[in-house]
């Protein structure tokens, strides 16, 4: 397999799962400016800051931020290149660099995903609009996915494809901690009551947690489950435990197909063993910041490894 | 149709008659979502918008009967022997030339001649390993040679793709008529590379597609091919000249290549031996070929055998090289550098074709009869200034088949561009090939950056 290809399908993933998560987070910040005005705009900074999309926001329309500008440059806004619809293009230009590896379906619901997307945000949406668009994304991305579940070889090829997805998931899930790991802090105010109701399920709304969460804790949450659930429980899909779980296991696929261990393998060891080794309590106790800092920075290092390691650009 | 319909339409008229049209319309617009889908777009050149267009797809098949194939494929077979002869010939004791039967200068001016080649022996003795001859019909029985496409010929993913989409919208079609499959092409060129490969490479060489990449106008085609024959689709910065090798970087290292396939053109080919400024090739491929390390499909310097300069020519060369009479007849053509066929062009201007020597894709070229005084006369300075440059041929009168349009079956002007694969093992044809169809009433332009479309072409069984 070529490594043009390996990174192709790495960053195409990627892209597709940002894309997925851009549209959670849209909802969820909708969600929290409909329930409760007073406070929006922080709102929708910190969705955009969630999204890695605050920096070129701001440049681009100063730091007053408001609910139509942030929905437009995180959905279609040619000049963030993080956007629903760059990265629709983008997850459908590396398709087509990939296209031998692909199958045919997989490569069709890639094709079908921009098409799709292409129509549905040429214009600016308006609100009305908005939970239909929200949820097309979210369908389209189900359908990628569904085609590659059912249609592709278990090879490196699908080891590709799933770190890709497992290092925009992992990367995603720690940025929303890190925008709101306050809210999930034992403060004064919230020993002993429920922490501000909306702003918890913000965050679950965001990585579609809402319902799992409930089936495990109930409906009482308390901020260290909600930490406990998003970072450390490996039966949450978009949990940070879970995602290292699944790069950890698509690579070691790769050693054994190749029979070559490489440096990635040693980097992402040591990031499980950084995740898992420690309970919530250590964690918040250690600082829940510096926890995700640390996790983001790790994780960053280990997809340098990845590319250097499988020859994606040289 | 000419009026009256050809025999092997018979069939398939029968069916057609009791279709209903609405369906027949809806078909239409199901095959244009069908090539969206999977993404059969083409680039066109100097267009920033709608950069990715469809070429439109007529869904009534153009039909050829086993017999006039079995003719029509004798005579490509005896022309893409010639000009495989002609090129080893060219880059070795230049027979022809010294026979007196080509001119020198039409060699040695020309700038498709690669002096590189000289001497070279491709692997196999093959230069050309896929070639596309276009085609066009004047009278029953009656084909006429337009072009040889001996350098990277495409569309073939088209004649592959046009029968898979009618196959899925008419399956019943196919109960009824006994079309000859198509299906076998990427097959075939798989097997007709890999029989090309250096004596040094194992039993199972390692084949590989070269694309300048995915915007590229073919880009589709060449994703398409390296598909359908399980092989790597590789991009020039993918190649490196590894031990003497060219090598693709995998995510296990450096493999080396046997066999290229490329579909980049000569001068992109190697930045150290042609422009130095093309991204798209391999440094030092040339000098890995020249030694013998790898096949590139075609041949590098293939070019000089589908010049249009060189075309005026082939009667001879077919003649020269298999020692017997053309069995496809050469367009007349008339070649301005001559002085006496210059004066016989310039004064019958407005009944006849004129084209770029090496142009392609119907740019540049001139239709006396559907042109404007003014741009005859536009023409005219251009042809005196540069007389090299063009060659001219009268307007053939081209025969129709049907197309289907909103008011029923109208004739429309085809031409045909069938498929070779040559390796040592001989000469194959697909039986089909691309058919272009001129969409607009009464045009002779078929070429897709032009507004032609395509039809699937069935070779009927006997």
């Amino acid at each position: 397999m070529l490594g043009k290809t390996a990174g192709g399908l790495f960053w195409m993933f990627r892209y597709l799962e940002r894309s997925e998560n851009t549209a959670r987070l849209i909802e969820a910040g909708q969600r929290i400016a409909l329930t409760r005005s007073s406070s929006a705009e922080d709102e929708w900074a910190s969705v955009l800051q969630s999204a890695g999309a605050f920096g070129g926001y701001v440049e681009k329309h100063g730091s007053e931020v408001n609910r139509d500008g942030a929905i437009d440059w995180m959905l279609r806004d040619p000049d963030n290149p993080s956007s629903v619809l760059n990265m629709a293009e983008a997850a459908r230009n590396n398709g087509k660099t990939v296209r031998t590896a692909l199958t045919r379906e997989a490569w069709e619901s890639v094709n079908e995903n921009w098409m799709t997307l292409r129509d549905a945000l040429a214009r600016k949406v308006p609100e009305r609009d908005l939970p239909d668009v929200l949820t097309l994304i979210r369908q389209r991305s189900a359908f990628v996915r569904g085609a590659m579940h059912g249609t592709m070889l278990r090879n490196d090829i699908y080891d590709f494809a799933r770190i890709g997805t497992f290092m925009e998931r992992a990367d995603n899930t720690a940025r929303i901690l890190d925008v709101k790991y306050y809210v999930l802090l034992p403060s004064v105010v919230a020993v002993g009551t429920s922490i501000d109701n909306v702003q918890w399920q913000t965050i679950l709304r965001s990585v579609s947690a809402e319902g799992g969460f409930h089936m495990t804790f109930g409906q009482d949450a308390r901020p260290r489950e909600i930490a406990q659930f998003l970072i450390l429980d490996k039966r949450m899909p978009r949990s940070l435990a879970f995602c290292v779980d699944k790069i950890q296991s698509n690579l070691g696929y790769l050693a054994t197909d190749y029979g070559v261990r490489l440096s990635c393998h040693d980097l992402c060891d040591q990031l499980a063993d950084h995740t898992m080794s420690h309970s919530i309590d250590e964690i918040i106790e250690m600082g829940l910041h510096e926890f995700i800092s640390d996790f983001l920075k790790s994780l960053a290092a280990l997809g340098s490894q990845i590319e250097i390691d499988y020859r994606f650009y040289n | 149709m000419d009026g009256a319909l050809r025999e092997a339409y018979s069939d398939f008229n029968g069916w057609f008659e009791s279709e209903d049209p609405s369906r027949l319309r809806k078909k239409q617009a199901e095959a244009e979502r069908l090539f969206r889908l999977t993404g059969i777009t083409f680039n066109v050149y100097g267009r920033a918008e709608a950069t990715e267009r469809l070429i439109p797809f007529d869904i009534i098949p153009r039909i050829i009967s086993a017999r006039e194939w079995s003719r029509l494929s004798r005579g490509i077979e005896q022309r893409v022997r010639a000009i495989n002869a002609f090129l080893h010939d060219i880059y070795h004791r230049q027979e022809i030339i010294r026979a007196g039967r080509l001119p020198v200068e039409m060699i040695a001016k020309n700038a498709a001649f690669l002096p590189q080649m000289i001497g070279v022996s491709p692997p196999g003795g093959v230069y050309t390993h896929i070639v596309g001859i276009d085609l066009v019909r004047t009278g029953p029985d009656e084909f006429f040679v337009l072009e040889d496409n001996a350098r990277t010929p495409s569309g073939v993913s088209y004649m592959l793709e046009n029968r898979e989409t009618m196959l899925h919208m008419f399956p019943e079609l196919f109960s009824q008529n006994r079309v000859q499959p198509v299906q076998n092409y990427p097959r075939q060129l798989r097997r007709s590379l890999a029989a090309c490969a250096p004596t040094s490479a194992g039993d199972r060489p390692t084949v590989a597609v070269l694309t300048p990449g995915i915007y590229n106008s073919a880009y589709y085609e060449h994703s398409f091919l390296a598909d359908k024959m399980g092989v790597e689709l590789v991009e020039g910065h993918d190649l490196r000249v590894v031990d003497g090798r060219v090598a693709m970087r995998t995510t296990r290292g450096y493999q080396p290549i046997d066999v290229l396939y490329r579909r980049v053109d000569d001068d992109f080919l190697d930045p150290l031996n042609f422009r130095p400024d093309s991204a798209l090739g391999v440094p030092g491929i040339l000098d890995v070929y020249r030694a013998g390390g790898i096949t590139i499909a075609n041949a590098p310097g293939t070019g000089i055998a589908d010049d249009k300069a060189i075309y005026s020519y082939m009667p001879e060369i077919v003649e020269f090289y298999t020692g017997e009479k053309a069995l496809l007849k050469n367009v007349p053509t008339w070649r301005c550098n001559e002085p006496e066929s210059l004066a016989y062009v310039l004064d019958n201007l407005a009944e006849l074709v004129v084209k770029e020597v090496h142009g392609s894709g119907g740019y540049g070229m001139l239709i006396g009869p559907t042109s404007s005084k003014r741009e005859l006369e536009e023409f005219r300075k251009k042809l005196k200034a540069k007389p090299d440059n063009y060659i001219a041929q009268p307007t053939l009168s081209l025969s129709t088949v049907p197309i289907f349009t909103k008011s029923g079956l109208a004739p429309r002007h085809v031409d045909l561009r069938p498929f070779v694969l040559v390796s040592p093992q001989g000469v194959d044809i697909t039986p089909g090939g691309l058919t272009r169809v001129a969409l607009k009433k009464g045009s002779l332009v078929v070429n897709s950056s032009q507004g032609g479309g395509t039809k699937d072409t069935w070779v009927l069984e006997d």
